[in-house]
C-alpha cells in the first residue's frame, strides 16, 4: 500500500512545485522582460499616469463621443471588475427590448440617423468589455459626433479611418476601431 | 457565411493537420522512452522526480494497481485543492483580499478541476486569489490532462503488447507527460500569448479613471442589503456615479496556455476567452483555438505509431473530421444567419467589409461570427469547455452544435488523451457490431474483442448519458433546479440540459445564465462530473489490462480493415446514431422547439 501512497502524497508537492511556482514564474519572468507593456494590461498613459487600456472598452452614452458595444456587466456597464456577458437568448424578449432601446437612443442623439442600426452597435459583447465596434458602426455615429462636437464631418471621418484597424496578418478576426482610443484622439483634435 | 471566414476556417484545420505528425511523432517517441533533444536537458529532473516519489520507472503496473494509483493521485489533489479553496482568505498573494470560498462552491470546484471538466460556477476575478489560481487550479490543469494521456498510453499498450500482464508505470507515464509535453508547450505558448497583451503579473488589480463619467440606475437596498421593490413589485433604482474602472489583473497567461492546451477550459475571468485580457488579438484567439485540438489530433498520430500502423491512427482522425467539419459548417451558417426578430427591428445583421453582421449577441467584435463558431465547435469537440462566446445567447440551432459534441460523449477529438480513448471504445463497438453481422469474433489491431471488453465499452457509453439524462430530469422537475432558469420557454430547458451534458461529458462550457452557483447545482454536476470522469477511467484500464493479457491474432482474410473509408464512415455511423437514439429526445424538447418557435 505504501507503495500506492508515499508516491501520491510526493507527487501533490513535486507537482505543485513544478507546475504551480516555477513554471507560473518562469512565465512571469520572460514576459515582464521582453513584454512588461502587455504583461502589465496594456495601459494607456498619459501624462504619466493610466487613462485606461488598450483592451478594456469604458462606457460612452454622451452624443459627442463614439459609442461602443452594449455591456451586461453589473452594476453599471464596462465594469472590468467583473466581466460578464448578457446570456440572453435569442427568443428571450429582453434581448429585443434590449436592441430596442440601443435604436431608439441612437435616434434621440440624431434623428438623421440611418434607419438599418449594424449589429454590433445593438449587442451586448461577450466580455461585457468589448474595446471595439465595426467600421459601420463608427461610420452609423460619425454624423452625429461631428454635429456635437461643431467640426467638419470630412475631419471626424478620417479620424476613424486613421483608427480603423485591418484584419490580423490580413486575414486573421474582423476589422476593428478601438472606440476609447478613438474619442481620446477626438478630444486631442478639440484642443488643437 | 462569408469567404474570409470560410478561409480562417480552413487555415485553422490546415495549420491543424500539418502540426499533427510532427508533434503526433514526438509524443510517441517520450511514450516509448526514445532519446530526444529536450530529454537530454531534463533527464535530470526526471530522474530526480522519480528519487522524490521513490519509484522506479520500469517497475510495471498491473492494471488494478494502475487504476489505484490513478485514483489515489486524484484523491490526494482533490483534498489539497479544496483545502487551498476554503482557506485563500488566509493564504498569501491575495491582493483583492478574497474570502475563502463556500463548502458546496469548493466541492463544485475541486471536483470539476480534477476531472478536466473546469466548469466555473465561480467568476475568477471576482472569487479567485492568485495562488489559488496559481498553486490550485494551474497544477490541475496539468495533472488531469497528464492523467488522461496517461490513461491513453496504457490502452494502447494493452494492444501492443502480448500476453502480459502489466501496463507501464502510471508515475512515469504522468512525469513524462508534464515534463516533456505538457509543460513546454505551455511555456512557449504563454510568452507568446503575452505578447499579444495577455496579462502576467502579481499587481494589485488597477484602478484607472473613465474618459467619460456616468450615472447608472442601481438597484436600491435597504439596511440589510435585501433589494427594495416597489408598489408595482418592481425593484426600486437610484441614481449612482461612476468614474471609476477597475482592471483586474494577475498571471493569466501562464494559466490560458495550458487550460487550452490540456482540454481543460477553466478561465482566469470570469468570461474565460472572451475576455479582452485573456484573448486579446485575432492572433491570440487563432492560437488558443489551435491549442484546443492541437494535443488530441497529434495523438491520433501517436496512436498510429505505437500500435506500428500509422494508418489506424490517419483513420480516426478522419473519422473526427468527417463528424466535426459538417457541424461547425451548420454552427456557422445560422449564427452568420443572425436574428429574425432583430431584422424586424431595424438591424442590420448582413455581412460585409465593414461589418461583420450576424448573431453578434454575446460575441466579441475583433473576433466576428466565424472564430466564434469555430471555437465553440472546437472548443466542444474536445472537452475543452473555454469561450470565447456566449454559447446561451447562440441561435438555437447554432447552440445545438455545442451540445450535441459534447453529447456524443467527448470523443471527437476529445479530451487530451480521454478523447481517444473514448473514440477507441466506439471502435470496439463498431467492430462488435460488424463482427456480429457475419458471425465472427470481432477483432481490433490483432486483439480478440470479446464479453469483458464489451462491458466495459457499455459502461464507459452508458454511464455519462445516465448522468446527462437523469440529472436534466431531476432538475427539471424540482423548484431548485428550475430556479436557475434564465431564459424563458424551451432555451431554458436547453439551459439544464446543456449543464449536464457539460458535466457528465467533463466539457466544462455551459449556457451561462443558468444560475449554476447554488449548492443543488453545485452539488448535483459535481457528483456527475466525478462519475462521468472515473467510471469512464477505470473500465478503460481494465480493458487495456484485459486486452494486454491476450494473444496476437494474425489478421486473415476475414478480419475486418480498420484502416479503409469503409471503415470511417461505418465509425462516425456508430458514433452518431447512438447519440441520436440517446439524446434526441432531450434536443427536441430544447434546441429544436425554440427553433420552430423563433421560424414559425
Amino acid at each position: 500500500m505504501m507503495k500506492i501512497i508515499r508516491p501520491a502524497l510526493v507527487s501533490l508537492v513535486v507537482f505543485t512545485v513544478l507546475t504551480g511556482i516555477i513554471y507560473p514564474l518562469t512565465v512571469t519572468g520572460i514576459a515582464q522582460l521582453i513584454f512588461p507593456a502587455q504583461a502589465n494590461g496594456s495601459l494607456i498613459v498619459k501624462g504619466g499616469k493610466p487613462i485606461g487600456s488598450e483592451l478594456i472598452g469604458q462606457p460612452f452614452d454622451d452624443p459627442k463621443y463614439f459609442w461602443g458595444r452594449l455591456s451586461a456587466t453589473s452594476p453599471f456597464p464596462y465594469n472590468a471588475a467583473s466581466s460578464s456577458g448578457s446570456n440572453l437568448a435569442q427568443t428571450n424578449p429582453a434581448l429585443l427590448e434590449q436592441a430596442k432601446a440601443r435604436i431608439e437612443a441612437l435616434r434621440k442623439a440624431d434623428p438623421q440617423a440611418p434607419a438599418s442600426v449594424p449589429a454590433d452597435l445593438t449587442t451586448a459583447s461577450g466580455s461585457g468589455l468589448d474595446p471595439h465596434i465595426s467600421p459601420a458602426a463608427a461610420e452609423y455615429q460619425v454624423r452625429r459626433v461631428a454635429e456635437n462636437r461643431g467640426i467638419d464631418e470630412a475631419k471626424v471621418r478620417a479620424l476613424v479611418a486613421a483608427y480603423t484597424e485591418p484584419r490580423q496578418l490580413w486575414i486573421l478576426g474582423e476589422p476593428t476601431v478601438n472606440v476609447l482610443n478613438l474619442n481620446l484622439a477626438l478630444d486631442d483634435l478639440k484642443k488643437e | 457565411m462569408t469567404t474570409n471566414g470560410i478561409i480562417q476556417i480552413a487555415l485553422y484545420i490546415v495549420v491543424l493537420l500539418v502540426l499533427v505528425k510532427p508533434l503526433g511523432g514526438y509524443m510517441a517517441m517520450v511514450y516509448e522512452g526514445k532519446a530526444f533533444w529536450p530529454n537530454r536537458v531534463l533527464a535530470p529532473v526526471e530522474r530526480l522526480i522519480y528519487r522524490l516519489l521513490g519509484i522506479r520507472p520500469d517497475d510495471e503496473m498491473t492494471w488494478k494497481t494502475y487504476a489505484v494509483a490513478v485514483l489515489a493521485f486524484k484523491f490526494a489533489f482533490f483534498f489539497l485543492l479544496y483545502l487551498i479553496l476554503r482557506l485563500q482568505g488566509i493564504l498569501p498573494l491575495n491582493p483583492q483580499k478574497f474570502a475563502g470560498v463556500p463548502p458546496d462552491l469548493a466541492f463544485n470546484t475541486a471536483v470539476s478541476f480534477l476531472t478536466n471538466t473546469n466548469w466555473q460556477s465561480y467568476g475568477g476575478e471576482s472569487t479567485m486569489s492568485y495562488l489559488t489560481q496559481m498553486m490550485g487550479l494551474s497544477v490541475q490543469n496539468f495533472v488531469s490532462a497528464a492523467q488522461g494521456m496517461a490513461v491513453l498510453v496504457a490502452l494502447i499498450r494493452g494492444f501492443t503488447r502480448r500476453s502480459a500482464s502489466t501496463i507501464g508505470n502510471f508515475w512515469a507515464d504522468l512525469t513524462r507527460t508534464t515534463l516533456y509535453i505538457l509543460l513546454p508547450l505551455s511555456l512557449i505558448l504563454a510568452v507568446v500569448l503575452v505578447s499579444q497583451g495577455v496579462v502576467q503579473n502579481f499587481s494589485h488589480f488597477k484602478n484607472v479613471p473613465l474618459l467619460q463619467k456616468i450615472t447608472y440606475d442601481s438597484p436600491k437596498v435597504d439596511a440589510d442589503g435585501k433589494a427594495v421593490t416597489g408598489a408595482d413589485g418592481k425593484p426600486v433604482t437610484e441614481h449612482a456615479k461612476a468614474s471609476v474602472q477597475t482592471l483586474p489583473l494577475g498571471p493569466a497567461a501562464s494559466q490560458v496556455a495550458i487550460k487550452q492546451l490540456g482540454t481543460n477550459g477553466g478561465g482566469f475571468f470570469n468570461v474565460n476567452s472572451a475576455h479582452p485580457f485573456e484573448n486579446p488579438t485575432p492572433l491570440s484567439n487563432f492560437l488558443e483555438m489551435l491549442s484546443i485540438l492541437l494535443i488530441p489530433a497529434a495523438l491520433c498520430y501517436t496512436f498510429g505509431k505505437m500500435v506500428g500502423d500509422r494508418r489506424q491512427g490517419w483513420a480516426l482522425l478522419a473519422v473526427m473530421l468527417v463528424i466535426f467539419i459538417p457541424l461547425l459548417l451548420f454552427c456557422y451558417s445560422f449564427e452568420q444567419a443572425g436574428n429574425p426578430l432583430l431584422t424586424e427591428a431595424g438591424v442590420n445583421q448582413t455581412a460585409s467589409d465593414l461589418q461583420p453582421g450576424g448573431n453578434m449577441e454575446g460575441k466579441e467584435l475583433r473576433f466576428g461570427i466565424a472564430n466564434s463558431a469555430l471555437w465553440a465547435t472546437a472548443t466542444t469537440a474536445a472537452s475543452n469547455g473555454s469561450v470565447n462566446a456566449m454559447h446561451d445567447s447562440f441561435s438555437p440551432l447554432g447552440g445545438l452544435v455545442p451540445m450535441v459534441l459534447i453529447q456524443l460523449g467527448e470523443i471527437i477529438f476529445g479530451g487530451v488523451g480521454s478523447g481517444l480513448y473514448g473514440m477507441l471504445a466506439f471502435a470496439m463497438v463498431a467492430v462488435f457490431v460488424s463482427g456480429l453481422m457475419v458471425g465472427r469474433t470481432p477483432e481490433y489491431l490483432g486483439k480478440k474483442i470479446e464479453a469483458f471488453e464489451m462491458k466495459m465499452v457499455a459502461i464507459v457509453i452508458l454511464v455519462p448519458a445516465a448522468c446527462v439524462l437523469l440529472g436534466t430530469a431531476v432538475a427539471s422537475v424540482t423548484n431548485a433546479g428550475v430556479a436557475g432558469i434564465s431564459n424563458p420557454g424551451p432555451h431554458g430547458f436547453s439551459q439544464i440540459l446543456y449543464a449536464f451534458s457539460s458535466a457528465g461529458n467533463n466539457n466544462g462550457s455551459a449556457f451561462a445564465g443558468l444560475s449554476a452557483n447554488t449548492p443543488f447545482y453545485n452539488t448535483l454536476l459535481g457528483v456527475c462530473m466525478l462519475f462521468g470522469r472515473f467510471w469512464v477511467m477505470v473500465p478503460i484500464i481494465a480493458i487495456a489490462g484485459s486486452l494486454a493479457s491476450k494473444k496476437y491474432v494474425t489478421p486473415s482474410v476475414g478480419t475486418l480493415p480498420t484502416h479503409t473509408p469503409l471503415f470511417v464512415f461505418f465509425l462516425a455511423g456508430i458514433i452518431i446514431i447512438v447519440g441520436a437514439l440517446t439524446f434526441l429526445p432531450g434536443l427536441a424538447l430544447g434546441p429544436i422547439a425554440e427553433h420552430l418557435t423563433l421560424y414559425k
